[in-house]
Order: C-alpha cells, then sequence, then structure tokens
C-alpha cells in the first residue's frame, strides 16, 4: 500500500516538473544572431519612419536593442531571461497610441521578411506580442 | 440624378485635403462591399473604411462589376470613416436587366438604387482585444426605377435594414497563416438587395438573414477567402437565391485593393443560375 503511495506521489512530482520547453519558433527566428538582425533591421526601419522615430530619440538603443533582443527570445521560447523594465514601466509618459503600436509592428514585419523568416512563423510572434498592447498604449 | 456624383466629387476634393492616417495594418480596413460599406464583396465586415486608428479619418472610393452572363450589376461608392469608431458610405447600383429586358420588352431595361449607410464599431478590436470587433450598421436604401418592382409585386421602393457584424483576425489561426472570421446578422426585407424594392406580395416583413465569410492571408497583401449571405423570399413571381462567393484579395499598399471572385448569384428574377465574375478595385485614403 506505501509503495503504491510512493510510487503516485512520486509519478505526481514528475508531472509537475516543467515539460521541455518550445523552442521551435526560437529556432525559426534563427537563434539568437537572427533575432539580433531582426531587432536592428526593425530599429533601422523606424529610424526611418516619420511616424515614430521622435519617441526613439534620446535614449541608449544599444541597450534597446539588446532588451528587446531578450524580450523576443524569451517570447519565442529560447534560452534566455528578460532583464529589462516592464512593459508598463518602459513605455511611461510616453501615450503612444494604437497607431504608433501598429507603425512599430509593420517595422517588425518588414525586418522578419527582409531576414527571410517564414509567414507562419512571422505571425507566431506577432501572436504573442499582440496581447502586449494593452500595457504599452496610453502610459 | 447628376447631384450625387457632384457630391461625391466635391468629397473627394474635401478628402484629398485630409490629412488621412494610416495608423491600421495593411488590409485591416477591408474591401468594399457591394452595398458601401467596408467589408468583403457580398457581405459587410465589422472593420471601418480606410486605415484611420483612434483620432484619424480614413475614407476609400471604389467601383465593383458583377457580371453573370443574363445581368450585370454595376456598384460605386464612397466610405468614409473616423476615430476608428464610425463609418459614413453612400453607393450607387445599377442593374442592367440585359437578357431579361431584351426577352420580356420589359419597359426598362436597367434597376437603381443609392444605399445610404452608417457603421458603428460598439466594442472589441480585429486584432488585440479579448473581444473580436463588433458594429452595428444600418442602411437606408431608396430604389430609383420601382415600375418594374412594383409589378412583380414589391411594396415599398424605399427601406431600411439594421446589420450587427463582428470580426476577428486570429495571427496564424490557420496552419500558420492568419484567419479572418466574419459573421453578422442582418435584419431587411430587401428584394434583391432592394433593387427589386423592399416587401412583397408573398411577405412583407423584415427578416433575420445571417450572412458570414471566412479568409486566409497568405501574407499581409493576399487573402483568399469565401462568403454567404442569406436573402429574403418576398416575391412570388421568382425565387430569390442565397449568394456565396470564393474571393481573391490583393492589398498591394494602404491605397489600393482589388477583388476578384466567382459569384454564386443563383435565380434572380426567373433567370437561374446566375454564376459570374465579380472585380472590385478600391482607392484608400
Amino acid at each position: 500500500m506505501r509503495s503504491v503511495l510512493l510510487a503516485m506521489v512520486l509519478t505526481l512530482a514528475a508531472c509537475a516538473q516543467q515539460p521541455p520547453k518550445d523552442d521551435s519558433l526560437y529556432r525559426e527566428l534563427g537563434e539568437q544572431s537572427g533575432i539580433t538582425r531582426i531587432v536592428e533591421g526593425m530599429l533601422l526601419n523606424i529610424a526611418a519612419d516619420p511616424r515614430i522615430v521622435r519617441h526613439f530619440e534620446n535614449i541608449d538603443i544599444e541597450r534597446l536593442r539588446d532588451k528587446l533582443a531578450e524580450q523576443i527570445c524569451v517570447e519565442a521560447g529560447g534560452p534566455c531571461t528578460y532583464t529589462g523594465d516592464s512593459m508598463e514601466e518602459s513605455h511611461k509618459g510616453q501615450n503612444l497610441t494604437p497607431s504608433d503600436f501598429n507603425a512599430l509592428v509593420e517595422n517588425l514585419q518588414e525586418a522578419m521578411s527582409a531576414q527571410n523568416v517564414p509567414m507562419p512563423a512571422q505571425n507566431r510572434l506577432l501572436a504573442r506580442l499582440a496581447p502586449m498592447r494593452a500595457q504599452v498604449i496610453d502610459r | 440624378m447628376t447631384y450625387l456624383p457632384r457630391c461625391i466629387v466635391l468629397l473627394l476634393g474635401l478628402l484629398a485635403n485630409l490629412a488621412c492616417a494610416d495608423g491600421r495594418l495593411l488590409a485591416t480596413g477591408g474591401a468594399s462591399s457591394i452595398e458601401g460599406a467596408a467589408g468583403g464583396g457580398i457581405t459587410p465586415w465589422a472593420v471601418l473604411s480606410g486605415y484611420g486608428e483612434r483620432g484619424e479619418w480614413g475614407a476609400d472610393v471604389f467601383a465593383t462589376r458583377v457580371e453573370t452572363g443574363d445581368y450585370r450589376l454595376d456598384v460605386a461608392g464612397v466610405g468614409v470613416a473616423f476615430d476608428n469608431r464610425i463609418e459614413l458610405s453612400y453607393a450607387r447600383q445599377r442593374f442592367d436587366l440585359g437578357n431579361l429586358a431584351r426577352g420580356l420588352n420589359l419597359p426598362e431595361n436597367s434597376l437603381s438604387q443609392d444605399i445610404f449607410g452608417l457603421k458603428v464599431r460598439l466594442f472589441g478590436d480585429l486584432i488585440y482585444d479579448q473581444l473580436p470587433q463588433v458594429s452595428l450598421g444600418i442602411q437606408h436604401k431608396r430604389q430609383k426605377d420601382f415600375l418594374i418592382p412594383s409589378l412583380v409585386g414589391a411594396q415599398r421602393s424605399e427601406d431600411t435594414e439594421g446589420y450587427l457584424t463582428a470580426s476577428r483576425l486570429i495571427l496564424g489561426g490557420a496552419f500558420g497563416y492568419n484567419l479572418l472570421l466574419n459573421g453578422g446578422i442582418r435584419y431587411s426585407r430587401a428584394n434583391e438587395l432592394g433593387l427589386l424594392g423592399f416587401g412583397g406580395d408573398r411577405r412583407d416583413r423584415h427578416s433575420v438573414l445571417k450572412e458570414g465569410s471566412v479568409a486566409v492571408l497568405f501574407n499581409p497583401r493576399w487573402a483568399l477567402g469565401v462568403e454567404y449571405r442569406e436573402k429574403p423570399d418576398n416575391l412570388s413571381f421568382a425565387g430569390e437565391s442565397d449568394w456565396a462567393d470564393l474571393f481573391l484579395g490583393y492589398f498591394p499598399n494602404k491605397n489600393l485593393a482589388v477583388v476578384l471572385a466567382y459569384a454564386r448569384l443563383g435565380e434572380i428574377a426567373t433567370l437561374d443560375h446566375q454564376d459570374g465574375v465579380y472585380l472590385s478595385v478600391q482607392g484608400s485614403f
């Protein structure tokens, strides 16, 4: 009886452990180097985008690049840890609009296409980022 | 008769001077439906004309032709939206009776109507919020050539109908590709959109009619989908079929959309098997 209980407890404990992480999106984005290229491409697109470039003036672009790459890596299931501020905190006082958010999405889409990221992988990443809009706009 | 086209020209001049923004993503303004509201081809969607987001204006003009062999429908119109909240639209439809007019020696060879539309986004968002985008619309229709409709039993030449529609873009929803879902109900007694008047000898009450569409976006510029629209059956002289189509939409940029479709329109005014080609070109501002 006791051994049966023990076996059940062990089974439950095994179930409670994290399943192996799905890193297929991370790999489709080209892993660390691919994600860095996507982020750099997006920032270059933003630099040329009169709709939103003003929101990126007077900030440490290299730090932004690193934090964005970390964040995308985490969202894509990659082996990273996000060390930046919360979405609410990092957009505070900017009063970003839905249009600003969409402009950034377009710059990201262009950067992913330039890196030949397949459309389903692009959509998977956008689906991970879309719920963050509420934490980004109107702050 | 000529003041409405002049009105459109004036409106276009006005629009050209307005700074219409492009705050929404490509293709999220939809195309222009044959009744003028932003949507697919034969059904309106919950999205609003043009690409304006919060605090921005959006607008479109369009021309559409449906050719079934026996008949031809020409539509031209304009839609204006503000704040991604409210849309006003106008469409003029001209239905060429072609073979039917020649075969029956009808007194007129075409039927026309004006459609004035208002659509309001009630809540939700096409892509981002928890809830899908839901819009409520009304359309006031004025049939311009009422002699033939009155002879076949139509009760009135003018009527107002309403619709409630929901739209959602599911990112990656179709095997990794974006999936657009639309569903709506309409409260109408229009015969063949209103081209054959409103209400009939068989039934003179509004019906609750279902409509919907599903589309897959292969990338932000190309969409392939199907549409369905239930229609009432108010006139005893001929049956009225539900409509369906298969469409391919191309959105090369935020100023142009082209939709090519194969439409199955069934029986129209006694002539059956009205299948044909649908082509629509839309300019957005």
